[in-house]
């Protein structure tokens, strides 16, 4: 049933229908001079409905569907090509399903190899000696092939496949070669066969037609008009006007793979016997250039429908928590039973941790809970030092000058984070009795998994009596490590899947369901300022209500350093443009503050946060006041 | 050696990088005994730049000079290290003050160092990673040192992971004609595990033994993953934790000798514990009745009976190694090692299975029975010997069996030859016939002969060995498995090694997404569908190179799904800033009259 999507396509009005045809003739273009155009189709009369219901009618009766050969001025073309807007929406959407269809043919490809490479891996696995399943249960029980893969780079049979199987689908199409002769063509029966099999391709939604049409067709068509330039096959390009029922459809191709591969089944017999020799000579340049074709653009078609588009307004940052916390969440009983597994693991990390090993935990869920239970279950009366590493400005130097101040109470600043690390070896070898926990969340957090602060870790944390427990969340995660590294960390890995939600982690990130405010979410502003001194926190906020007091003014540059100055003074929340000076030091750090300085010279200061967002800020706070 | 040339050694050391450091500080060690005090140890990540690769290697080498003469103007050399500046001029006055004080040294003193060390001491640099190095500052430290090589008597030494070409690669013709090189090759990582498993594992000085399965994953992830020793030792070392961790019983591995208090101040539990091993249970079963009751009722014959087993099991690994090895010495001369090539694999292959049922053992046994003579005396000496080096004390009769066979095989020769003499005689009579008929007659009565031969000396006496030697492994290579209490002693839970060790942090993940029920223990089939498509999704975005499409899930499950999907976001949110490749992710949410359509879509600019 190669035709089945035609009912879910989208109303076949009498316009659409029309356009398809336009848009038809005009792929069959091609150029045999200067000044003239051959235009090769079936005349537009022939196509009526119960015609390309039965594709079987078709091949039987080719005479009837005989093609016509006309010319067609350049004039004529251009205008086509014009007035026609619809075309773009049309042939961009074909495109669109051709290529998430051709896509799922590869990944059939690609299925069927890896079944053997599964096989193999099987054999290693079982070498590995993992038949033996785990009781606590870890995944292991799935061999690497059937993981989500790396994107691996395509292997040499897969590329031959791919160009036959890209040589074989224009076959039920059109061809670059076609367009050398198309006289003769339309002459032989075979080139019958195929106007008519691309009418049925044309009307199936022209699927194939359009994707397959010859890269250098398309150029030749799309060189005179910059109209059609513009859409290459390869830009993101979609529709404005694209609406909701586009979008199912687009999904209800899906189910529908298998189509091609029947189409052809249908017109092979017909090929092989009449002009077997010529097809064959014809794939083989076909495979060439179009092998050429495939492996010329690495872009892949991609959609530009996003969450901008969307009519329903986001949600907030506020509502989307709420939305969430009212949501129930699901097995809560087994959620707990399975974190409780895990926190029967405390004592042996601690005698892990001593033996000098480290420790790593990964899986789904947020690991932070887990750790602050083992933290205060375990560390409590002694030297521990937790890294959130998911904070958006930490640093390995913020991590060794906590080490040094904190633990090491050392005052003074080293020259290169290197040297800091000498001095910390220095220490603890010479105090065998000093002893470090770091609780590391997110080691593979954006700011820890730099080469160079990963090496600055590693070295630290091979140290012996320095005990380090931390929690990965990126699947690519164990790419930061090479051996040297590895064998510094001496990690011991621990499967911790907890299925909690990243709470925390994310707090500092933008969601995708949220209404994006201005480039400082809340909720930074608020964990920035809840570590500031009450005093800092009434500067901010008189700043804030300032900028809120004069939000209506588009042009308003700031709050100027001394009239802030001044208010502060009158609020007693400064002493001196010292201490103020100092205080906005330390917001500018945190991103939370902007100065400008004006045509006179005079500083403004400014918070980059949107108006909304600043008002929420307030309002919270007035809350916690 | 040429003007100016700098003696350079290139030590090939080969992939395992995190060994590099144990050998280094080795070869460090044993100049600093034998020759020159004055090492220094440089790697790459520490020199970045010329400036910093000199500023390390003085640190290093004033420190060494403070180990020497620690006694002697300590804060002058301290001070000095702050105030000099690095430069090769700064070196030299260093290297020039060094010798005249050795030289103004009082005598005695001067003959003792001059004794361990030559007059003028060279100063050995050894640069860890030479890959590693920017070329630049190879090459311009090799440049200045070389102008000051009569000044500085500089010894360089290259560790090369990957090729001696590398050499040429790193540092042009004008820079490499300044070093006098020489190669030098390590041994390959294989041999260093080798050692390891030789002094650690095929020894019965220690009670701890690895199960078949543990050390076959051990063995895998060194040959498949790193060629680390280092790893493979912290394998190991993972193994005794966790197995003094998780086994209660655990407390009876020890020597041979604690054996016996052990065992008589175990508790009830314990005593318990035991009765519940398994391999205890099915020697339970095979005693009388009697036995049986007392074993199960009476905790006091129960220690006693313990501690023999125990004894019996530590008899047995004596054995064991013993007959091992030599089975070794016969495997190994094997044409194409049905049984493997190293020992390893044999000890690997006999822990998993009763060896002398697999087919391998029967081939190697048919390839032994067509050794030649020389090879067999000489297996059967070495065999000799390993038994008479053995500790264990079943072995003086086996030494005397193998000694007689030796004897025989000498006895053999003199047969020989008389032997040869009736088939020289018999060709003789072959060249006399010169009739056709009789020709072939005799020849068939040759063959027939031959054919039916009965079996020289030499080869009954060639069955007669290999039977022998096959008896010996069926009675003394019998798996760990079969022997009663090996839980105590062999540690076989290969699945946790291999989690610890070898993690596989995409599985756990893929296997939360798709079936979370086989964490949270429970089968709903709608959840695991409704998660699988929700894993589908999340495979086309983790992968972050492919169009993505849509997840369908029903009105039933939706507030799930809503939930997973809030938490796959926040997952995205990471997977969003890919390591490899930065790939915004758009995202469509399509709500229809009865479902909830999620599509994705990654984009690649």
């Amino acid at each position: 049933m190669p035709f089945v999507q035609r009912g879910t396509n989208s109303p076949s009005s009498s316009n659409a229908k029309e356009r398809k045809q336009r848009v038809a003739r005009l792929l069959w273009t091609g150029r045999l001079g200067e000044r003239t155009r051959w235009v090769v189709g079936a005349p537009p009369d022939q196509h009526s409905p119960a015609g390309w219901c039965e594709p079987q009618t078709l091949e039987i009766r080719p005479s009837r569907r005989s093609l016509q050969v006309k010319f067609v001025p350049d004039e004529d073309v251009l205008r086509h090509i014009a007035d026609d807007t619809g075309t773009k929406v049309r042939k961009d959407k074909a495109q669109l399903s051709v290529s998430v269809k051709r896509f799922v043919k590869k990944l059939e490809n690609i299925s069927d190899n890896e079944a053997q490479e599964t096989l193999e891996e099987k054999n290693y696995v079982a070498t590995l000696g993992i038949c033996a399943q785990d009781p606590v249960g870890n995944g292991s029980h799935i061999s690497g092939g059937e993981v989500y893969s790396f994107q691996t780079p395509k292997r040499s049979n897969k590329m031959s496949e791919l160009a036959s199987e890209l040589a074989r689908t224009p076959e039920r199409n059109v061809t670059p070669n076609h367009s050398k002769c198309p006289e003769k063509m339309a002459k032989t029966p075979q080139s019958t066969k195929r106007s008519s099999s691309n009418k049925v391709q044309q009307k199936n939604e022209k699927k194939e037609f359009v994707s397959t049409t010859p890269y250098k067709l398309r150029k030749r068509l799309a060189a005179p008009d910059p109209y059609l330039e513009s859409e290459s096959e390869y830009s993101a390009s979609c529709s404005e006007e694209e609406d909701e029922e586009e979008q199912k459809e687009v999904n209800a191709v899906l189910p529908d793979q298998k189509t091609p591969a029947k189409t052809k089944a249908t017109f092979t017999p017909l090929r092989r016997n009449s002009l077997a020799k010529k097809a064959k000579e014809q794939k083989m340049d076909n495979l060439v250039e179009e092998y050429f074709e495939a492996h010329s653009s690495s872009k892949v078609l991609t959609s530009d429908r996003t969450l901008q588009k969307l009519r329903k307004k986001r949600l907030t940052q506020q509502a989307l928590r709420d939305l969430l916390k009212n949501a129930p969440v699901a097995y809560a009983a087994e959620i707990r039973d399975l974190n409780q597994q895990h926190e029967s693991l405390f004592s042996k990390w601690m005698l892990q941790l001593h033996l000098g090993f480290n420790i790593v935990l990964y899986g789904l869920g947020s690991k932070r809970d887990l750790l602050e239970k083992f933290r205060t279950s375990l560390l409590q009366d002694s030297v521990h030092l937790v890294v959130n590493g998911y904070f958006p400005s930490i640093t390995v130097r913020s991590i060794l000058n906590s080490i040094t101040e904190e633990v090491l109470d050392h005052i003074g600043t080293f020259r290169s984070p290197l040297d800091q690390l000498e001095f910390i070896t220095k220490r603890f070898k010479e105090d065998s009795s000093l002893e470090l926990y770091v609780l590391i969340h997110n080691l593979d957090s954006q700011m820890l998994r730099g080469e160079r602060s990963q090496q600055i870790l590693a070295q630290l944390c091979s140290l012996p009596s320095i005990y380090l427990i931390a929690s990965i969340d990126h699947i690519n995660a164990p790419l930061m490590w090479d051996q040297a590294k590895l064998s510094l960390y001496n990690w011991l890995w621990y499967e911790t899947t907890t299925f909690n939600p990243y709470v925390e982690e994310t707090s500092y990130e933008n969601s995708l369901l949220v209404q994006q405010s201005g480039s400082l979410a809340l909720s930074s502003l608020m964990h920035v300022l809840h570590s500031l001194t009450l005093n800092a926190r009434g500067i901010f906020r008189l700043l804030a209500q300032h900028q809120l007091e004069k939000k209506d003014n588009p042009s308003y540059p700031g709050l100027s350093f001394q009239d802030f100055y001044q208010q502060c003074r009158e609020a007693f929340l400064v002493n001196s443009d010292l201490t103020l000076r100092a205080q906005l030091t330390e917001f500018r750090d945190h991103k939370l503050i902007r100065t400008k300085r004006g045509a006179d010279g005079v500083e403004y200061l400014l918070i980059p946060v949107d108006d909304s967002t600043l008002t929420d800020f307030l309002e919270k706070e007035d809350e916690d006041v | 050696m040429k003007f100016r040339e700098i003696p350079t050694a290139a030590l090939v050391l080969g992939v395992n990088v995190t060994d590099h450091d144990l050998t280094f500080r080795g070869l460090s060690d044993v100049l600093q005994d034998n020759i020159t005090p004055y090492v220094a140890l440089l790697e790459a990540k520490d020199c970045p730049g010329i400036k910093n690769l000199m500023q390390k290697l003085m640190g290093q080498l004033m420190n060494c000079d403070i180990d020497v003469d620690s006694l002697e103007d300590e804060d002058c050399v301290q001070v000095s290290q702050n105030r000099i500046r690095c430069s090769m001029s700064s070196l030299i006055s260093w290297y020039e003050s060094i010798k005249k004080k050795t030289d103004s040294e009082t005598p005695s003193k001067k003959r003792n160092s001059s004794s361990r060390y030559w007059q003028s001491p060279p100063v050995v640099v050894i640069f860890k990673d030479m890959e590693s190095f920017t070329t630049k500052v190879l090459q311009d430290f090799i440049v200045i040192s070389s102008q000051h090589i009569h000044e500085l008597p500089l010894v360089l030494i290259f560790g090369i992971a990957t090729s001696p070409m590398i050499i040429h690669r790193l540092l042009p013709h004008s820079v490499s004609s300044l070093l006098c090189i020489e190669l030098f090759q390590s041994l390959s990582c294989k041999e260093h595990l080798s050692t390891i498993i030789d002094k650690l594992l095929l020894t019965s000085r220690f009670p701890f033994k690895l199960g078949a399965k543990v050390l076959q994953v051990l063995i895998n992830i060194f040959l498949y993953h790193d060629f680390s020793v280092q790893n493979f030792i912290k394998g190991f070392q993972l193994c005794i934790v966790e197995h003094f961790y998780s086994q209660p019983l655990s407390v009876l591995c020890c020597q041979v000798a604690d054996i016996k208090k052990r065992t008589y101040s175990l508790s009830h539990d314990q005593c318990e514990n035991i009765r519940r091993l398994p391999s205890f249970r099915r020697y339970v079963e095979k005693q009388e009745s009697g036995k049986q009751v007392a074993l199960l009722t009476n905790d006091s014959f129960l220690k006693e009976e313990t501690a023999k087993l125990l004894e019996d099991l530590h008899v047995y690994h004596e054995n064991y190694v013993s007959i091992l090895r030599c089975l070794h010495v016969f495997t190994s001369s094997l044409p194409k090692y049905p049984l493997g090539k190293q020992i390893r694999e044999l000890h690997c292959a006999c822990l998993e299975n009763r060896v002398w049922e697999t087919e391998e053992y029967e081939s190697s046994l048919q390839l032994a029975r067509m050794l030649n003579k020389t090879d067999l005396v000489n297996m059967l000496q070495q065999c000799v010997e390993i038994l008479m080096s053995s500790s264990g004390r079943e072995f003086d009769k086996t030494a005397e069996k193998l000694k007689e066979f030796l004897t025989q095989f000498q006895n053999l020769e003199a047969e020989a030859s008389q032997e040869r003499d009736v088939s020289v005689s018999s060709q003789k009579e072959l060249q006399k016939k010169t009739d056709l008929y009789h020709l072939q007659k005799t020849l068939l009565e040759m063959k027939e002969s031959r054919r039916s031969k009965k079996l020289t000396k030499f080869e009954m006496l060639r069955f007669e060995v290999v039977d022998y030697i096959d008896s010996l492994v069926r009675k003394y290579l019998v798996p760990a498995e079969d022997r009663t209490l090996h839980e105590i002693v062999y540690f076989n839970t290969a699945s946790v090694l291999r989690g610890h060790l070898n993690a596989a942090p995409r599985t756990a993940l893929h296997t939360a997404l798709n079936n979370p029920h086989w964490y949270l223990k429970l089968f709903c089939r709608e959840l695991a569908s409704a998660d699988k498509q929700l894993g589908t999704l999340f495979k086309e975005l983790g992968n972050l190179s492919c169009e993505g499409n849509s997840g369908k899930s029903s009105v039933g499950g939706t507030h799930f799904s809503v939930h997973a999907l809030a938490m796959i976001f926040s997952f995205f949110i990471y997977s969003r800033k890919e390591i490899l490749s930065p790939t915004p992710i758009r995202m469509t949410v399509h709500r229809e009259k009865s479902s909830v359509c999620y599509s994705f879509q990654t984009l690649s600019y």
